[in-house]
Protein backbone atom coordinates (compact mmCIF):
# COMPACT_ATOMS: atom_id res chain seq x y z
CA UNK A 1 0.00 0.00 0.00
CA UNK A 2 2.70 2.63 -1.04
CA UNK A 3 0.78 3.85 -3.92
CA UNK A 4 -0.91 7.16 -3.79
CA UNK A 5 -4.10 7.67 -1.92
CA UNK A 6 -7.44 7.22 -3.41
CA UNK A 7 -9.60 9.91 -1.54
CA UNK A 8 -7.43 12.10 0.80
CA UNK A 9 -8.69 14.99 3.29
CA UNK A 10 -7.11 17.46 4.77
CA UNK A 11 -8.49 19.25 7.67
CA UNK A 12 -11.85 18.82 7.45
CA UNK A 13 -14.36 20.85 9.05
CA UNK A 14 -17.72 20.54 9.12
CA UNK A 15 -20.14 23.01 11.75
CA UNK A 16 -24.01 23.16 11.79
CA UNK A 17 -24.54 27.35 12.42
CA UNK A 18 -22.91 27.20 16.02
CA UNK A 19 -22.46 24.04 16.45
CA UNK A 20 -19.30 22.46 15.48
CA UNK A 21 -19.58 19.12 14.74
CA UNK A 22 -16.03 18.31 13.25
CA UNK A 23 -12.96 20.36 13.91
CA UNK A 24 -10.36 19.01 11.80
CA UNK A 25 -9.77 15.48 10.39
CA UNK A 26 -6.88 14.61 8.02
CA UNK A 27 -6.81 10.97 6.70
CA UNK A 28 -5.82 9.08 3.89
CA UNK A 29 -7.68 6.50 2.31
CA UNK A 30 -5.26 4.09 0.59
CA UNK A 31 -6.21 1.67 -2.36
CA UNK A 32 -7.60 -1.45 -0.74
CA UNK A 33 -7.76 -0.79 2.66
CA UNK A 34 -9.91 -0.96 5.36
CA UNK A 35 -10.97 1.43 7.78
CA UNK A 36 -13.02 1.22 10.33
CA UNK A 37 -14.09 4.02 12.47
CA UNK A 38 -15.28 3.67 15.79
CA UNK A 39 -16.58 6.28 18.28
CA UNK A 40 -19.16 7.62 21.04
CA UNK A 41 -22.95 8.43 19.49
CA UNK A 42 -22.61 12.57 18.99
CA UNK A 43 -18.90 11.79 17.93
CA UNK A 44 -19.21 13.20 14.49
CA UNK A 45 -18.32 9.74 12.88
CA UNK A 46 -21.83 9.72 10.25
CA UNK A 47 -20.96 13.43 9.05
CA UNK A 48 -17.87 12.29 9.12
CA UNK A 49 -18.27 9.45 7.19
CA UNK A 50 -21.13 10.97 4.52
CA UNK A 51 -18.49 14.03 4.05
CA UNK A 52 -16.93 11.53 1.81
CA UNK A 53 -19.27 11.25 -0.72
CA UNK A 54 -20.53 15.05 -0.64
CA UNK A 55 -23.59 13.61 1.11
CA UNK A 56 -22.53 16.33 3.52
CA UNK A 57 -20.66 19.33 2.34
CA UNK A 58 -17.57 20.31 4.23
CA UNK A 59 -17.32 24.00 5.95
CA UNK A 60 -13.73 24.29 5.47
CA UNK A 61 -10.46 21.67 3.89
CA UNK A 62 -9.78 20.19 1.45
CA UNK A 63 -11.05 16.94 -0.11
CA UNK A 64 -9.18 15.00 -3.42
CA UNK A 65 -10.75 11.99 -4.82
CA UNK A 66 -6.95 9.95 -6.53
CA UNK A 67 -5.44 13.29 -6.54
CA UNK A 68 -8.40 15.40 -7.98
CA UNK A 69 -10.14 18.72 -5.86
CA UNK A 70 -13.58 17.16 -5.04
CA UNK A 71 -15.84 20.59 -5.31
CA UNK A 72 -19.32 20.22 -3.77
CA UNK A 73 -21.20 21.17 -7.01
CA UNK A 74 -23.40 18.08 -8.61
CA UNK A 75 -21.27 19.24 -11.98
CA UNK A 76 -17.57 18.75 -12.43
CA UNK A 77 -15.78 22.01 -13.13
CA UNK A 78 -12.56 23.41 -14.45
CA UNK A 79 -9.87 21.85 -12.05
CA UNK A 80 -12.45 20.09 -9.42
CA UNK A 81 -14.47 17.12 -9.59
CA UNK A 82 -18.01 17.56 -9.09
CA UNK A 83 -19.94 15.40 -6.25
CA UNK A 84 -21.88 13.12 -8.85
CA UNK A 85 -18.42 11.72 -10.48
CA UNK A 86 -17.20 11.13 -6.73
CA UNK A 87 -20.69 9.51 -6.14
CA UNK A 88 -20.28 6.99 -9.03
CA UNK A 89 -17.11 6.29 -7.35
CA UNK A 90 -17.72 6.26 -3.94
CA UNK A 91 -20.84 3.99 -3.34
CA UNK A 92 -22.59 4.56 0.41
CA UNK A 93 -24.88 2.10 2.26
CA UNK A 94 -27.24 3.37 5.01
CA UNK A 95 -28.10 1.52 8.53
CA UNK A 96 -31.91 2.00 6.85
CA UNK A 97 -30.89 0.35 3.61
CA UNK A 98 -33.18 2.99 2.12
CA UNK A 99 -34.40 0.29 -1.23
CA UNK A 100 -36.43 1.82 -3.41
CA UNK A 101 -39.87 0.60 -2.20
CA UNK A 102 -41.45 1.01 -6.08
CA UNK A 103 -39.17 -1.15 -7.66
CA UNK A 104 -38.33 -4.22 -7.64
CA UNK A 105 -35.09 -6.11 -5.90
CA UNK A 106 -33.52 -6.09 -9.98
CA UNK A 107 -34.79 -2.29 -10.89
CA UNK A 108 -32.92 -1.67 -7.63
CA UNK A 109 -29.81 -2.79 -8.70
CA UNK A 110 -30.06 -1.48 -12.13
CA UNK A 111 -31.46 1.76 -11.44
CA UNK A 112 -28.60 3.50 -11.46
CA UNK A 113 -26.33 2.02 -13.57
CA UNK A 114 -29.06 2.33 -16.76
CA UNK A 115 -29.78 6.02 -15.31
CA UNK A 116 -26.24 7.33 -14.42
CA UNK A 117 -23.94 5.53 -16.43
CA UNK A 118 -26.75 4.89 -19.70
CA UNK A 119 -26.40 1.25 -19.88
CA UNK A 120 -28.66 -0.59 -21.71
CA UNK A 121 -31.05 -2.86 -19.24
CA UNK A 122 -29.81 -6.60 -20.91
CA UNK A 123 -26.21 -5.68 -19.77
CA UNK A 124 -27.53 -3.99 -16.54
CA UNK A 125 -29.27 -7.22 -15.24
CA UNK A 126 -26.58 -9.26 -16.16
CA UNK A 127 -24.80 -7.21 -13.86
CA UNK A 128 -27.25 -6.82 -11.38
CA UNK A 129 -28.06 -10.35 -10.86
CA UNK A 130 -23.83 -11.59 -10.61
CA UNK A 131 -23.86 -9.47 -7.89
CA UNK A 132 -27.70 -10.78 -6.35
CA UNK A 133 -26.42 -13.88 -6.67
CA UNK A 134 -22.59 -12.65 -4.84
CA UNK A 135 -24.95 -11.41 -2.14
CA UNK A 136 -26.99 -14.77 -2.11
CA UNK A 137 -30.35 -13.07 -3.13
CA UNK A 138 -30.39 -14.03 -7.06
CA UNK A 139 -33.86 -15.85 -5.82
CA UNK A 140 -35.21 -12.86 -4.95
CA UNK A 141 -34.53 -10.79 -7.85
CA UNK A 142 -38.19 -10.52 -8.49
CA UNK A 143 -39.53 -9.46 -4.69
CA UNK A 144 -40.57 -6.06 -3.51
CA UNK A 145 -38.44 -4.89 -0.67
CA UNK A 146 -41.47 -5.34 1.43
CA UNK A 147 -41.27 -8.85 0.86
CA UNK A 148 -37.44 -8.94 2.50
CA UNK A 149 -35.82 -9.36 6.02
CA UNK A 150 -33.47 -6.52 7.10
CA UNK A 151 -30.66 -8.33 6.66
CA UNK A 152 -31.35 -9.11 3.23
CA UNK A 153 -32.74 -5.90 2.45
CA UNK A 154 -29.24 -4.60 3.27
CA UNK A 155 -27.27 -7.09 1.35
CA UNK A 156 -29.59 -5.62 -1.87
CA UNK A 157 -28.23 -2.12 -1.03
CA UNK A 158 -24.73 -3.27 -1.18
CA UNK A 159 -25.40 -4.97 -4.59
CA UNK A 160 -27.11 -1.59 -5.49
CA UNK A 161 -23.81 0.49 -4.66
CA UNK A 162 -21.64 -2.59 -6.24
CA UNK A 163 -23.75 -1.86 -9.57
CA UNK A 164 -22.23 1.43 -9.85
CA UNK A 165 -18.20 -0.79 -10.17
CA UNK A 166 -17.08 2.04 -7.17
CA UNK A 167 -13.60 1.93 -6.26
CA UNK A 168 -14.33 2.81 -2.98
CA UNK A 169 -17.50 1.83 -0.50
CA UNK A 170 -18.79 3.27 2.68
CA UNK A 171 -20.96 1.37 5.22
CA UNK A 172 -22.88 3.68 7.56
CA UNK A 173 -23.64 1.57 10.78
CA UNK A 174 -24.97 -0.84 8.53
CA UNK A 175 -25.85 -3.54 10.84
CA UNK A 176 -27.58 -1.10 13.52
CA UNK A 177 -31.02 -0.98 12.50
CA UNK A 178 -30.56 -4.88 12.46
CA UNK A 179 -32.58 -7.87 14.46
CA UNK A 180 -28.88 -9.32 16.13
CA UNK A 181 -29.72 -12.89 14.35
CA UNK A 182 -29.43 -11.05 10.94
CA UNK A 183 -26.34 -9.06 11.62
CA UNK A 184 -24.31 -12.20 10.55
CA UNK A 185 -25.72 -11.98 7.01
CA UNK A 186 -24.51 -9.18 6.35
CA UNK A 187 -21.18 -8.77 7.95
CA UNK A 188 -20.61 -12.02 6.00
CA UNK A 189 -20.69 -10.16 2.75
CA UNK A 190 -19.00 -6.99 4.37
CA UNK A 191 -16.10 -9.58 4.89
CA UNK A 192 -16.29 -10.98 1.36
CA UNK A 193 -16.01 -7.55 -0.87
CA UNK A 194 -12.89 -6.80 2.10
CA UNK A 195 -11.18 -9.57 0.78
CA UNK A 196 -11.76 -9.24 -2.46
CA UNK A 197 -9.91 -6.05 -2.26
CA UNK A 198 -12.13 -3.55 -2.11
CA UNK A 199 -11.73 -0.06 -0.56
CA UNK A 200 -13.84 -0.18 2.39
CA UNK A 201 -14.71 2.82 5.30
CA UNK A 202 -17.14 1.74 7.37
CA UNK A 203 -18.88 3.44 10.93
CA UNK A 204 -19.16 0.42 12.90
CA UNK A 205 -20.54 -0.48 16.53
CA UNK A 206 -18.99 -4.17 16.00
CA UNK A 207 -16.00 -4.07 17.72
CA UNK A 208 -14.86 -7.76 16.89
CA UNK A 209 -15.56 -7.57 13.76
CA UNK A 210 -13.41 -4.26 13.41
CA UNK A 211 -10.48 -6.20 14.75
CA UNK A 212 -11.45 -8.98 12.36
CA UNK A 213 -11.66 -7.12 8.80
CA UNK A 214 -10.26 -3.50 9.55
CA UNK A 215 -6.42 -2.90 8.32
CA UNK A 216 -6.57 0.34 10.06
CA UNK A 217 -9.25 1.46 13.23
CA UNK A 218 -9.63 5.40 13.81
CA UNK A 219 -11.37 6.37 16.66
CA UNK A 220 -13.33 9.72 16.48
CA UNK A 221 -14.22 11.67 19.63
CA UNK A 222 -16.02 15.29 19.89
CA UNK A 223 -14.77 15.74 16.54
CA UNK A 224 -11.04 15.06 15.81
CA UNK A 225 -9.37 11.45 15.28
CA UNK A 226 -8.52 10.85 19.10
CA UNK A 227 -6.60 7.94 18.20
CA UNK A 228 -5.77 5.55 15.40
CA UNK A 229 -3.87 2.94 14.57
CA UNK A 230 -3.98 -1.18 13.47
CA UNK A 231 -6.84 -2.69 15.14
CA UNK A 232 -4.27 -4.87 17.89
CA UNK A 233 -2.92 -1.09 18.82
CA UNK A 234 -5.68 0.59 19.20
CA UNK A 235 -7.78 -2.16 20.85
CA UNK A 236 -5.59 -3.97 22.64
CA UNK A 237 -3.21 -1.13 24.30
CA UNK A 238 -5.62 2.16 23.74
CA UNK A 239 -3.53 5.30 24.62
CA UNK A 240 -5.85 7.85 25.69
CA UNK A 241 -8.34 7.70 28.79
CA UNK A 242 -11.21 8.47 26.43
CA UNK A 243 -10.76 5.16 24.75
CA UNK A 244 -10.27 2.96 27.47
CA UNK A 245 -13.48 4.55 28.20
CA UNK A 246 -15.37 3.57 25.13
CA UNK A 247 -14.16 0.34 24.86
CA UNK A 248 -14.98 -0.78 28.25
CA UNK A 249 -18.34 -0.03 27.56
CA UNK A 250 -18.57 -2.40 24.85
CA UNK A 251 -16.62 -5.09 26.46
CA UNK A 252 -19.05 -4.39 29.56
CA UNK B 1 -99.49 17.57 -4.83
CA UNK B 2 -96.98 18.97 -7.15
CA UNK B 3 -97.10 17.35 -10.98
CA UNK B 4 -93.71 16.54 -11.94
CA UNK B 5 -93.15 17.16 -15.87
CA UNK B 6 -89.87 16.64 -17.41
CA UNK B 7 -91.59 17.02 -20.75
CA UNK B 8 -90.55 20.62 -21.25
CA UNK B 9 -88.03 20.46 -19.99
CA UNK B 10 -86.40 17.41 -22.00
CA UNK B 11 -87.57 19.28 -24.93
CA UNK B 12 -84.66 22.13 -23.99
CA UNK B 13 -82.18 18.68 -23.09
CA UNK B 14 -80.21 19.92 -26.17
CA UNK B 15 -79.60 23.25 -24.06
CA UNK B 16 -78.63 21.46 -20.74
CA UNK B 17 -75.95 18.98 -23.01
CA UNK B 18 -74.17 21.74 -24.80
CA UNK B 19 -73.91 23.14 -20.96
CA UNK B 20 -72.51 19.83 -19.60
CA UNK B 21 -69.69 19.52 -22.41
CA UNK B 22 -68.77 23.41 -21.79
CA UNK B 23 -68.95 22.12 -18.15
CA UNK B 24 -66.44 19.46 -19.04
CA UNK B 25 -64.04 21.34 -21.01
CA UNK B 26 -64.01 24.22 -18.74
CA UNK B 27 -62.58 21.52 -16.12
CA UNK B 28 -60.27 19.95 -18.26
CA UNK B 29 -58.75 23.24 -19.63
CA UNK B 30 -58.03 24.66 -15.92
CA UNK B 31 -57.38 21.37 -14.23
CA UNK B 32 -54.37 21.38 -16.79
CA UNK B 33 -53.57 24.70 -16.13
CA UNK B 34 -53.92 24.14 -12.43
CA UNK B 35 -51.64 21.05 -12.46
CA UNK B 36 -48.56 22.75 -14.52
CA UNK B 37 -49.57 26.13 -11.56
CA UNK B 38 -49.49 23.64 -8.58
CA UNK B 39 -46.48 21.82 -9.80
CA UNK B 40 -44.26 24.70 -9.87
CA UNK B 41 -45.57 26.52 -7.01
CA UNK B 42 -45.02 23.05 -4.87
CA UNK B 43 -41.36 23.10 -6.27
CA UNK B 44 -40.87 26.87 -5.78
CA UNK B 45 -42.26 26.03 -1.93
CA UNK B 46 -39.33 23.14 -1.65
CA UNK B 47 -36.51 25.71 -3.78
CA UNK B 48 -33.64 26.84 -1.65
CA UNK B 49 -34.33 30.27 -2.57
CA UNK B 50 -36.30 32.16 0.03
CA UNK B 51 -37.76 34.84 -2.55
CA UNK B 52 -39.12 31.95 -4.35
CA UNK B 53 -40.45 30.05 -1.50
CA UNK B 54 -42.43 33.93 -0.36
CA UNK B 55 -43.94 34.23 -3.58
CA UNK B 56 -45.16 30.96 -4.28
CA UNK B 57 -46.40 31.01 -0.72
CA UNK B 58 -47.81 34.32 -1.11
CA UNK B 59 -49.65 33.38 -4.32
CA UNK B 60 -51.19 30.30 -2.24
CA UNK B 61 -52.53 31.93 0.66
CA UNK B 62 -54.00 34.92 -1.69
CA UNK B 63 -55.98 32.11 -4.01
CA UNK B 64 -56.89 29.62 -0.85
CA UNK B 65 -58.40 32.09 1.30
CA UNK B 66 -60.52 34.24 -0.71
CA UNK B 67 -63.68 32.85 -2.17
CA UNK B 68 -63.64 31.67 -5.78
CA UNK B 69 -66.89 33.62 -6.56
CA UNK B 70 -65.24 36.69 -5.83
CA UNK B 71 -61.93 36.54 -7.57
CA UNK B 72 -64.26 35.40 -10.41
CA UNK B 73 -66.13 38.78 -10.45
CA UNK B 74 -63.00 40.56 -9.59
CA UNK B 75 -61.13 39.91 -12.74
CA UNK B 76 -63.93 40.22 -15.02
CA UNK B 77 -65.75 43.70 -13.39
CA UNK B 78 -61.99 44.92 -11.27
CA UNK B 79 -59.09 43.89 -12.68
CA UNK B 80 -60.13 45.62 -16.36
CA UNK B 81 -60.75 48.92 -14.52
CA UNK B 82 -56.92 48.85 -13.55
CA UNK B 83 -55.66 47.34 -16.57
CA UNK B 84 -58.37 49.53 -18.78
CA UNK B 85 -58.63 46.55 -21.24
CA UNK B 86 -61.69 44.33 -21.65
CA UNK B 87 -60.79 41.20 -20.52
CA UNK B 88 -63.23 38.36 -22.22
CA UNK B 89 -65.32 36.52 -19.89
CA UNK B 90 -64.06 32.92 -20.53
CA UNK B 91 -60.60 34.38 -19.84
CA UNK B 92 -61.39 35.84 -16.97
CA UNK B 93 -62.75 32.74 -15.69
CA UNK B 94 -60.90 30.17 -16.91
CA UNK B 95 -57.47 31.79 -15.44
CA UNK B 96 -58.93 32.39 -11.63
CA UNK B 97 -60.20 28.28 -12.17
CA UNK B 98 -56.56 27.59 -13.07
CA UNK B 99 -55.05 29.62 -10.36
CA UNK B 100 -57.32 28.36 -7.65
CA UNK B 101 -57.16 24.67 -8.17
CA UNK B 102 -53.41 25.51 -8.55
CA UNK B 103 -53.06 26.70 -5.40
CA UNK B 104 -55.15 23.51 -3.36
CA UNK B 105 -52.67 21.33 -5.63
CA UNK B 106 -49.47 22.83 -4.98
CA UNK B 107 -50.03 21.89 -1.37
CA UNK B 108 -51.05 18.49 -2.25
CA UNK B 109 -48.10 18.02 -4.46
CA UNK B 110 -45.70 19.79 -1.90
CA UNK B 111 -47.33 17.35 0.95
CA UNK B 112 -46.86 14.22 -1.43
CA UNK B 113 -43.07 14.92 -2.03
CA UNK B 114 -42.40 15.49 1.21
CA UNK B 115 -43.96 12.69 2.67
CA UNK B 116 -40.89 10.40 0.91
CA UNK B 117 -38.60 9.87 3.30
CA UNK B 118 -35.52 11.47 3.25
CA UNK B 119 -32.99 8.28 2.75
CA UNK B 120 -34.70 8.03 -0.66
CA UNK B 121 -33.15 10.87 -2.46
CA UNK B 122 -30.42 10.61 -0.34
CA UNK B 123 -30.19 6.76 -2.17
CA UNK B 124 -30.27 7.68 -5.15
CA UNK B 125 -27.74 10.57 -4.61
CA UNK B 126 -25.56 7.76 -3.56
CA UNK B 127 -25.44 6.29 -6.83
CA UNK B 128 -24.61 9.71 -8.37
CA UNK B 129 -28.17 10.53 -9.95
CA UNK B 130 -28.72 14.22 -10.01
CA UNK B 131 -31.53 16.00 -8.18
CA UNK B 132 -33.58 15.96 -11.18
CA UNK B 133 -32.85 12.34 -11.54
CA UNK B 134 -33.58 11.12 -8.32
CA UNK B 135 -36.99 13.05 -8.53
CA UNK B 136 -38.03 11.72 -11.61
CA UNK B 137 -37.35 8.01 -10.88
CA UNK B 138 -37.20 7.88 -7.21
CA UNK B 139 -39.39 10.17 -5.79
CA UNK B 140 -42.37 11.22 -8.21
CA UNK B 141 -43.14 7.74 -8.26
CA UNK B 142 -43.66 7.16 -4.86
CA UNK B 143 -45.11 10.56 -4.47
CA UNK B 144 -47.90 10.76 -7.16
CA UNK B 145 -49.25 7.20 -5.82
CA UNK B 146 -49.72 9.30 -2.51
CA UNK B 147 -51.08 12.55 -4.16
CA UNK B 148 -53.89 10.59 -6.00
CA UNK B 149 -56.61 10.49 -3.65
CA UNK B 150 -56.08 14.11 -2.43
CA UNK B 151 -55.86 15.19 -6.58
CA UNK B 152 -58.82 13.31 -7.33
CA UNK B 153 -60.74 14.92 -4.00
CA UNK B 154 -60.32 18.40 -5.47
CA UNK B 155 -60.88 17.82 -8.87
CA UNK B 156 -64.16 16.61 -7.84
CA UNK B 157 -64.72 20.17 -6.24
CA UNK B 158 -63.45 21.81 -9.00
CA UNK B 159 -65.87 20.11 -11.55
CA UNK B 160 -68.33 21.84 -9.29
CA UNK B 161 -66.71 25.20 -8.88
CA UNK B 162 -66.99 25.40 -12.19
CA UNK B 163 -70.91 26.52 -11.62
CA UNK B 164 -69.68 29.54 -10.34
CA UNK B 165 -68.68 30.75 -14.15
CA UNK B 166 -72.64 31.08 -14.77
CA UNK B 167 -72.01 34.46 -12.81
CA UNK B 168 -69.88 36.00 -15.50
CA UNK B 169 -72.60 34.46 -18.11
CA UNK B 170 -70.59 31.63 -19.54
CA UNK B 171 -72.69 28.82 -20.97
CA UNK B 172 -71.84 25.49 -18.83
CA UNK B 173 -73.91 23.28 -17.07
CA UNK B 174 -75.76 25.89 -14.57
CA UNK B 175 -76.08 29.08 -16.41
CA UNK B 176 -77.86 26.27 -19.11
CA UNK B 177 -80.28 25.64 -16.23
CA UNK B 178 -80.88 29.38 -15.33
CA UNK B 179 -81.95 29.41 -19.01
CA UNK B 180 -83.51 26.48 -19.86
CA UNK B 181 -85.81 27.48 -16.34
CA UNK B 182 -86.50 30.66 -17.85
CA UNK B 183 -87.64 29.48 -20.59
CA UNK B 184 -90.08 26.67 -19.33
CA UNK B 185 -90.92 27.79 -16.02
CA UNK B 186 -89.94 24.89 -14.56
CA UNK B 187 -87.35 25.00 -11.69
CA UNK B 188 -87.91 21.75 -9.79
CA UNK B 189 -87.38 20.00 -12.91
CA UNK B 190 -84.31 21.76 -14.66
CA UNK B 191 -82.26 22.35 -11.12
CA UNK B 192 -82.85 18.33 -10.15
CA UNK B 193 -81.94 17.16 -13.84
CA UNK B 194 -78.78 19.24 -13.53
CA UNK B 195 -78.22 17.95 -9.92
CA UNK B 196 -78.14 14.79 -12.00
CA UNK B 197 -75.98 15.68 -14.73
CA UNK B 198 -73.26 16.45 -12.22
CA UNK B 199 -73.81 13.47 -10.06
CA UNK B 200 -73.50 11.44 -13.42
CA UNK B 201 -70.34 13.23 -14.17
CA UNK B 202 -68.86 13.06 -10.72
CA UNK B 203 -70.12 9.80 -9.09
CA UNK B 204 -67.75 7.29 -11.01
CA UNK B 205 -64.56 10.19 -10.16
CA UNK B 206 -64.87 9.41 -6.31
CA UNK B 207 -65.78 5.72 -6.76
CA UNK B 208 -62.67 5.43 -8.62
CA UNK B 209 -60.89 7.48 -5.51
CA UNK B 210 -62.29 5.10 -3.21
CA UNK B 211 -61.13 1.43 -5.13
CA UNK B 212 -57.20 3.37 -5.30
CA UNK B 213 -57.15 4.58 -1.95
CA UNK B 214 -58.22 0.49 -0.92
CA UNK B 215 -55.71 -0.89 -3.10
CA UNK B 216 -53.01 1.70 -2.22
CA UNK B 217 -53.79 0.82 1.26
CA UNK B 218 -53.64 -3.00 0.23
CA UNK B 219 -49.92 -2.99 -1.22
CA UNK B 220 -48.56 -0.60 1.79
Amino acid sequence: MTSAPILSIQDLTKNYGELEVLKGITLDVMPGEVIAIIGPSGSGKSTFIRCLNMMEVLSSGSFRFRGEHVAPDFKDKPGALGAGTLRRKVGMCFQHFNLFPHLKVLDNVTKGPIVVLNEDRASAEAHAMELLAKVGLADKAQCYPSQLSGGQKQRVAIARSLAMRPDVMLFDEVTSALDPELVGEVLEVLRELAEGGMTMVLVTHEMAFAVEVADRVIFIDQGVIAEQGTPEQVMRAPGSERLQLFLKRFHA
Amino acid sequence: MYHWDFYTVFQSFDLMWDGLVMTFLYTIASISMGVIVGLATAFARLSKWRLLRIVARSYQEVFRCTPLLVQIMWAYYALPMILGISIPNWAAGLTMLSLYVGSFYAEIFRGGINAIDKGQSEAALSVGMSQAQALRHIIMPQAIKKMLPAFINQSVIQVKNTSLLYAISIAELTYMTYIVNSETYRPLESYTLAAVMYFAMLFPLTQFADYFERRMRRSD
